[in-house]
């Protein structure tokens, strides 16, 4: 990583700061990769926020419909809220085998985050089908819409996650910790850990807020 | 089996649409067997289709958009005669047609015409003033060009299969939910720009990446040419601003497929939300347009008065004051909205503070004028063009931005002529510039002048004299996207604004010509040296066109203005005595993966649009199958030996000392 930087005196520069950094030339591909990962992680929160905006305009909408404190089960909450954060650790510890090029903690910390992702994504499916079931669906009202997209936005992209997690696992099986490899894991694991940014943001605006009105 | 596909889909009782569909199938099929029996096939996979070459991804991006600027002109044309005709009468568009056309002329325009012309110009020149070999993502370059590619494919299929929207532009509810809109033309609408806007959405995070993270040395942030200033500004709002518009399509496709209550009028849904969400992506999309032809211009100015650029600092200071202020301006496309005086008031003041970093950057480049050596080849000429009309088109702007003026002209021609102005006179005029300025660096010839310059001379006063009278017919009371009218006063300048239409039109045949005549004179226009303009950044560094992997080493740059700070020292020292050692480079290899990605994107879109369900599970399970596919590849670079380098960056260096030894016989 040739970030170091030089100093040097700026020949041509017209306005003679004098001693001036140069910069070092292009940043090594890791740093590249992440940091361009990084970008497109941003621009996906800002579509989130859209989503949260269009729940901050609508949660009271209800059209005579329920409210978010007669439908929300704290417990179950809870329980997703776990779920998530224990994987981000379980994440974490994944990538620091990969970093260390340990195949069995590799493998157990991705497999374990697997199944923390699936347990989620089971009780967010439960609790929607629970509510279309008592005719609470997205179409009842604009509150229940938004409510609906906001927590499926965030659902659906655990679920991308959930894919890229297996992807990346049978590419470490087949080709092993490859410096590509690597980067695209370091991506994953930015990728999961954001996830947790926005639920936790997720459970703050609509589950605790939700409950408390 | 195929959703709401019938044979009813295909407008057999339409005569134009027909026609005119089959009129590009027929040229699409006679370019595609053209190529067949000459056997261009192979090469065009080989060294186009699968290029993940920033260059000539730029090159495809620029085509596209001239072919689309073509279709878009059409409508433009079709639409100023209907006004000119429809005087007491229906003229000869039945008016579910003409709502199709204006909808498609600005759905065309915007997104796939001004967009892929300014990212495909980005794209080619930007890594060359960085003094780089490539993109931070090449691959994913391809990618975002075919998926634009897709969305462009999807609307002109519209033509013929079905329809397009009614609804304007930016298809507003309630008039675009299902209950008002029953057909396929907003399904059209929305998921070509969601799937253009994923490739749109790539293409700036891959400049962005590029511009903070692959600098040549010594390329410090403000040593950066100024183009590459305005790519950073312009990438950072469609990082910003894109995910917006793919929300809030994504919400109106809800509302139309799965019955949710985002903007219905029942079960408190908020029609009004759908307005601050789109021009919450919106606003920041004129600027994603414009500051890229800012750059172009601050490039072209600098380089034919022979001067640096005025004010340089002031400039960059100006860029990114724009990139910040054109997210707190959204609501001036409403004021009619309602929203009350003081959120009008702060609204309209923001919208006025805009104008002031633009009028800095008119003075820089009126300074930067002043006191140079002038050229006024093509380039330059739409550089001066644009500054008189824009500075007309910012008046108007500014004038609209008080909220009680934009009350009586809100939605009406006025308004139409303001956003035509300030769009064709900045945008297209930019994207004109750029295209005569680096197509000799792309190409290797220069540009036919006397053509370039009947074509900049038509335009611009073919511009005038179409919408000056909109301005008038505005003033007037003429409301926007009429089909007929009864009001005698509008007809003269409705009669006024088509003969200008038929000016325009001469300058783009005559713009077809320049190429045509140019591509025959290659050999006369050819640029042997690369450095055709006498240029000051760092592209005019290496020949034209560049070699694959642009520089043979990364420029040393000292400051700004970097290319011309080497010409000088080169000059003193008679360029290079001592040749340097040359190592093999890596480049990263061509690819597929985008081209085929887009083809199962197109599939899945059209499926969508269809309700074909099976088809969209085919489609999407494609796409994830081509991204495991890629990411299980071996090799993604391919290496270039050290002496075939040698041979490539040591012809260009003899050219360059020609001219260097020829100008000291001078």
């Amino acid at each position: 990583m040739a970030m170091t930087e030089t100093v040097g005196r700026a020949h041509a520069d017209p306005h003679h700061i004098g001693l001036v950094i140069e910069h070092p030339g292009p940043a090594p591909k890791r740093i590249v990769t992440a940091y361009g990962f990084w970008v497109f992680l941003l621009s996906d929160i800002v579509m989130f926020s859209c989503f949260f905006a269009a729940y901050a305009v609508l949660h009271g909408q209800t059209a005579d419909g329920p409210k978010g404190s007669e439908i929300f089960e704290q417990r179950n909450v809870a329980i997703e809220t776990v779920c998530l954060l224990l994987s981000s650790f379980t994440c974490g510890m994944a990538s620091i085998a990969a970093d260390t090029r340990n195949r069995f903690w590799f493998y157990l910390g991705m497999a374990v985050t697997c199944a923390l992702g699936l347990i989620f994504l089971a009780i967010e499916f439960r609790e929607f089908a629970d509510l279309v079931a008592r005719g609470y669906g997205p179409s009842r009202s604009a509150f229940l819409t938004a409510f609906f997209s906001l927590v499926g936005c965030h659902g659906l992209h655990v679920s991308a996650g959930v894919l890229w997690l297996l992807t990346m696992m049978a590419q470490v099986f087949a080709k092993g910790f490859r410096a590509d490899i690597l980067r695209r894991m370091m991506c994953f694991a930015l990728f999961w850990h954001a996830l947790d940014i926005i639920w936790v943001a997720v459970f703050s605006v609509v589950y605790l807020l939700g409950s408390a009105v | 089996m195929l959703g709401k596909l019938d044979w009813s889909a295909i407008p057999f009782d339409q005569p134009i649409p027909l026609i005119a569909g089959a009129v590009v199938l027929v040229a699409i099929l006679g370019v595609l067997a053209w190529v067949v029996v000459k056997g261009h096939l192979p090469y065009l996979w080989r060294e186009w289709i699968t290029s993940v070459d920033h260059k000539r991804i730029g090159v495809m991006y620029v085509l596209l958009a001239s072919v689309m600027l073509l279709r878009g002109g059409s409508d433009a044309i079709m639409m100023r005669i209907q006004q000119a005709v429809a005087y007491q009468s229906q003229g000869y568009l039945p008016p579910e047609h003409y709502n199709q056309i204006f909808s498609a002329h600005g759905t065309i325009m915007i997104f796939f015409v001004a967009m892929p012309f300014v990212i495909g110009l980005m794209n080619l020149i930007v890594p060359l003033q960085l003094g780089v070999r490539d993109v931070a993502f090449p691959t994913l370059n391809s990618v975002g060009f075919w998926l634009t590619a897709t969305g462009a494919l999807l609307v002109n299929v519209s033509l013929v299969v079905g329809e397009f929207a009614r609804t304007g532009w930016l298809a507003f509810p309630p008039l675009s939910q299902l209950s008002y809109s029953p057909g396929v033309g907003v399904d059209y609408y929305a998921w070509s720009l969601q799937i253009s806007g994923v490739g749109t959405l790539v293409a700036g995070i891959n400049l962005v990446t590029t511009v903070l993270k692959l600098r040549t040395r010594g390329m410090n942030y403000l040593r950066m040419p100024m183009f590459c200033w305005t790519t950073l500004a312009s990438n950072l709002l469609i990082v910003a601003a894109f995910p917006i518009l793919t929300a809030t399509l994504a919400m109106l496709l809800l509302d139309r497929y799965l019955g949710f209550h985002f903007f219905t009028n029942e079960a408190g849904g908020n029609v009004m939300m759908f307005m601050n969400l789109i021009w919450a992506w919106g606003h920041p999309e004129v600027y994603i347009l414009v500051l890229p032809a800012f750059g172009i211009f601050s490039e072209v100015v600098s380089t034919f008065s022979g001067k640096a650029l005025f004010g340089y600092r002031s400039m960059v200071l100006a860029t990114m004051a724009i990139c910040v202020i054109s997210f707190m301006v959204w609501l001036h496309h409403f004021f009619t909205m309602g929203a009350g005086p003081n959120v009008n008031a702060i609204f309209g003041i923001a919208s006025m503070i805009i104008a002031v970093p633009t009028g800095v950057k008119i003075y820089n480049w009126l300074f930067t004028m002043y006191g140079g050596r002038i050229r006024f080849a093509t380039p330059m000429l739409w550089a001066v063009g644009f500054m008189v009309t824009f500075i007309i088109g910012g008046l108007t702007g500014v004038l609209v931005a008080v909220p009680p003026a934009d009350f009586m002209l809100h939605n009406s021609m006025f308004l139409v002529a303001h956003f035509h102005n300030v769009i064709i006179g900045g945008v297209l005029f930019g994207a004109f510039a750029g295209f005569e300025y680096w197509f000799p660096k792309a190409f290797g010839f220069r540009l036919d002048e006397r053509w370039g310059k009947a074509a900049f001379w038509f335009t611009f006063l073919g511009f005038y004299v179409t919408f000056i009278p909109l301005y008038a017919a505005g003033m007037l009371g003429m409301t926007r996207r009429l089909q007929h009218y009864d009001v005698a006063a509008w007809r003269p300048w409705m009669l006024v604004a088509a003969a200008g239409m038929a000016v325009l039109t001469i300058g783009v045949i005559c713009q077809i010509m320049q190429l045509v005549v140019s591509i025959r004179n290659r050999e006369a226009l050819r640029d042997r040296t690369g450095d055709p303009w006498d240029g000051r950044s760092l592209e005019w560094a290496t020949s034209s066109p560049p070699p694959v992997f642009n520089f043979a080493f990364h420029p040393d740059v000292r400051g700004e203005d970097a290319y011309w700070d080497m010409k000088i020292r080169a000059q003193q020292q008679l360029l290079g005595h001592d040749l340097p050692e040359y190592h093999d480079i890596d480049m990263p290899r061509n690819s597929p993966t985008g081209f085929v990605c887009a083809f199962f994107a197109t599939i899945m879109g059209f499926a969508l649009i269809w309700h074909i369900w099976w088809m969209v599970i085919l489609g999407g399970l494609g796409a994830f199958a081509t991204f495991v596919a890629f990411a299980w590849r071996d090799h993604d670079e391919y290496v270039i030996p050290a002496a075939e380098v040698a041979r490539i960056d040591r012809a260009n260096i003899e050219e360059r000392r020609n001219l260097v030894s020829m100008a000291g016989a001078v």
